[in-house]
């Protein structure tokens, strides 16, 4: 066995193991990847039924209701990102750090034309952390807008809408 | 007398003493300078005195409530139990920073302590780099997230601690996974003296493995404890979330794992020299970056409770000053080492080599998956995450041949093997493995789960048969089997073990893909069947704990009549810090976990119902049990006499005749 030989067979290994790896990543990535999504995304273009996505905005206060079908719980809220809003439905026990009025982050497919059946629901981890998608998702929608200032309170929060967050922008001084 | 500003000195002094330790050995290693060599061994155990008069008085601060301390203010309370205020010390960014340091500092103390039969020009550059690693973490201690800052006024009472970081469990994952992490620096400063000598020998990897053995010891523990702790402290009933936070810590052992099995090939043939170093500064690259990962909150995860991005500009720079210096010197000095050892590919080098390129193709995978949402987001400004479904179909087919490899590997002989006479000895072994896999069929369902169950069946009943052969046992009379078994090398079992260990695990984590659960609301009183158990929610009632009051339900599980256990599930609600959390009941009897967890309270306070969630996980205990047994392993190979022995005679030949070459 000549150095030359050894150097074909270790190509040829290599090449073969990143190939497969690759070829599966590639995969994967077609199937198994989970977009996130904002609620007035969904409202506006609903992803396919058998997608499964990540939805994420703050749960609308006074929404939530839980009830029973046969011994199975059923927790019901509609999460909104300020602009539309979308009504969870989620079998199993919310997290515990769940609050009305905070943000979430839930799992599962959309059922046209606006609801979220939802296989995983997941709440923020602690009082101060809020999901990045959701901080986006937020600014994007125009309820925050970072150069001026933390996050307004969760408990506002339903009762704010579009036009509010405008008037507060538009009363700060513009620096852009 | 163990004031926070002595602490704050203490470290101070402990970052200057690492910094000395940093340039001059390396200098005296340079210049062939005795007397600075010889500074070495005393100025990194003088950093260690320093580092760890400054935990203890940190310590201090923390057991006596002292809130003029302001990382104590924020993250403890008078009604923390002791044990809690001891182990809150790390269970925060600062306080972890400086256990990361302290026990980088303690790294650099086992070389000069234990490194005696190492020569003095590699010892003193090993050192030196540990010493310049330890610099950068100490000033980003120092600068961005000093531990010791006091506030004015003093607050009366803390904040109290995070409730779910309130467990046994996570007060002793961190310092474990840290020494596993922290402990990858020895072999990436013996990756990097090898470098500036220009010179690695079978000697080099005799020495670079024990430490990396050690390492990847405790990094294991470390992710069998994260991943334990999450198991039975989240709720879910999950064990393993493919978070960024945990395939930091996977890649490392992935890349880890690579390097103990390519040192042994610079060790006993000396080659894959060149990959070998590379892989010793990757693994030390992947922890760094994954303290970076989830120190910074560059990536989304339910572990960011200590996220700041402004100290995420800190480490990045410290990232790019080490992994990128490394890697240059890396490209520099690679060519100049000589790579030696023929061998054919059908050989236990070729086996070696094969493990390596798994290994770091699962690796490459894991990181894909882990860091193809953050660039997506940065590049294309879309948010989209990557989860269990993808890493299981893309981690599984790559795990399954290096499983079955696994099988062989260990008895091919050097050089050059011959295939055929290996897969006749194992023809028990493959004769056990397709009975499990017709058993694991007809039990299992799922493709992937069957193939794993089948091969972790392969990989024990292989190893076992490969221990069998060495001790010719059936085959030769007892005595002499026992005789045979008694002089056997401790590494060579320690393999066994460890490779045992991969199998308990892949079986349990195979069976766990058959987890049953069941999420009920009911009165008290119902009965609910999951998985042959009849399960009794009995009683619930309040009662009070140090800093909470709790909700305890009482569980009665019965199996055809017979009491089986009681299970006290509960939630808990902390008082400081409107928190809740749950506290899970598990029954287990080593084949299979009951896992009860109690939820919300509904309904009127004459008729309440509760909502229960109920498991069944088959195996479950196995999964942490393996990891368990290979970190036993790999400890009982570095009891083997040859690693204490070392060899500093071969490296005296060796390098004569490098020096000859």
């Amino acid at each position: 066995m000549t150095r030359k030989t050894r150097r074909l067979w270790l190509v040829i290994a290599c090449v073969a193991c990143l190939g497969t790896a690759a070829a599966l990543i590639l995969r994967a990535f077609s199937s198994d990847i989970v977009f996130f999504v904002t609620p007035s995304q969904v409202v506006a273009s609903p992803p396919p039924k058998d997608r499964t996505v990540k939805l994420g905005g703050m749960v609308v206060a006074g929404s939530v209701h839980r009830e029973r079908k046969g011994e199975t719980p059923v927790a019901t809220f509609n999460v909104t990102d300020g602009q539309a809003a979308v009504t969870v439905h989620y079998e199993g026990i919310l997290p515990d750090l769940f609050r009305e009025g905070q943000s979430v982050v839930a799992i599962g497919t959309v059922q046209p034309p606006h609801d979220f059946a939802a296989t995983e629901v997941l709440a923020k981890h602690d009082e101060t952390y809020m999901p990045k998608e959701v901080a986006e998702a937020l600014k994007k929608a125009g309820k925050w807008d970072p150069r001026f200032g933390p996050p307004p309170s969760a408990e506002s929060w339903n009762q704010m809408t579009v036009q509010d967050a405008r008037k507060n922008t538009a009363t700060q001084p513009a620096t852009n | 007398m163990l004031s926070p500003e002595l602490g704050h000195y203490a470290l101070a002094l402990a970052c200057v003493l690492a910094a000395i330790q940093g340039i001059l050995p390396l200098m005296g290693a340079r210049r062939r300078d005795v007397r600075l060599m010889a500074l070495a061994p005393g100025l990194a155990i003088g950093q260690l005195i320093a580092l760890l008069t400054s935990f203890l008085c940190l310590v201090y601060a923390a057991v006596t409530d002292d809130f003029s301390v302001q990382n104590i203010a924020a993250n403890s309370a008078v009604s923390k139990p002791l044990l809690y205020k001891i182990t809150g010390v790390w269970g925060n960014h600062e306080g972890s920073i400086l256990l990361w340091a302290l026990i980088l500092g303690l790294c650099g103390a086992a070389v000069a302590a234990f490194g005696r039969n190492l020569p003095s020009a590699l010892r003193a550059r090993v050192i030196g780099v540990l010493g310049l690693v330890a610099t950068g973490f100490e000033l980003f201690c120092l600068t961005t997230s000093d531990p010791f800052a006091r506030i004015w006024p003093a607050p009366m009472d803390g904040q109290g601690m995070n409730p779910l970081l309130q467990d046994p469990g996570l007060a002793f994952h961190p310092p474990i996974l840290y020494t596993g992490y922290v402990g990858f620096a020895v072999p990436f400063a013996f990756a990097i003296a090898a470098l500036l000598e220009g010179r690695v020998d079978a000697a080099w990897g005799r020495w670079v493995r024990p430490w990396a053995v050690a390492a990847w010891c405790f990094l294991t523990c470390g992710i069998a404890m994260g991943s334990w702790w999450s198991y039975y402290v989240l709720g879910w009933g999950g064990y393993w979330f493919w978070d960024p936070v945990e395939n930091a810590s996977l890649i490392p052992w992935l890349t880890g794992t690579a390097l103990i099995h390519s040192a042994i090939v610079v060790e006993k043939r000396e080659a894959l020299k060149i990959w070998t170093v590379l892989l010793a500064i990757g693994t030390f690259s992947f922890s760094l970056s994954g303290t970076f990962l989830v120190r910074s909150g560059i990536l989304n995860s339910v572990h960011a409770f200590a996220n700041d991005p402004a100290r995420g500009v800190f480490i990045l720079g410290l990232l790019a000053v080490v992994i990128g210096g490394s890697l240059a010197l890396f490209a520099y000095r690679a060519p100049s080492l000589t790579s030696g050892g023929l061998f054919a590919p059908v050989s236990r080098e070729g086996a070696l080599v094969l493990n390596n390129i798994l290994l770091c193709s699962l690796c490459a995978v894991v990181l894909t998956g882990t860091m193809y949402p953050p660039f997506m987001s940065l590049l294309f400004d879309r948010t989209i995450s990557v989860g269990k479904p993808f890493f299981d179909a893309t981690t599984i087919p790559l795990a399954l041949p290096l499983f079955i490899f696994m099988g062989f590997g260990p008895m091919l002989p050097w050089k050059r093997a011959q295939l055929w006479p290996i897969l006749q000895k194992l023809w028990v072994a493959a004769v056990i493995t397709a009975i499990a896999c017709a058993v694991a069929a007809f039990k299992l369902s799922g493709v992937l789960p069957i193939l794993c169950a089948a091969a972790a069946i392969w990989i024990i009943t292989s190893t076992i048969t490969d221990v069998v052969e060495r001790v010719r046992l059936f085959r030769a009379p007892f005595a002499t089997s026992v005789q045979r078994a008694r002089m056997l090398p401790r590494a060579i079992i320690g393999t066994a073990i460890a490779h045992i260990g991969v199998g308990i695990t892949v079986l349990g984590l195979s069976a766990m893909s058959q987890a049953q659960h069941k999420i009920v609301e009911v009165p008290i009183g119902t009965t609910e069947h999951l998985a042959g158990y009849d399960w009794t929610l009995t009683n619930v009632k309040q009662e009070p704990g140090p800093n909470y009051t709790a909700m305890v339900g009482t569980l009665e599980v019965r199996r055809n009549g017979h009491l089986i256990t009681v299970m006290h599930p509960s939630k808990r609600s902390f008082n400081t810090q409107n928190q809740t959390t749950t506290d899970v009941a598990i029954h287990t009897n080593l084949l299979a976990d009951l896992y009860g967890v109690l939820g919300d309270k509904h309904g009127p306070e004459s008729n309440p119902t509760y909502v229960l969630r109920l498991h069944y996980n088959p195996l479950a205990p196995w999964m942490w049990l393996g990891a368990l047994v290979m970190a036993f392993g790999g400890a009982l190979s570095l009891s083997d006499r040859r690693v204490r022995v070392g060899a500093p005679q071969r490296a005296k030949s060796s390098a004569e005749m490098s020096a000859a070459s």
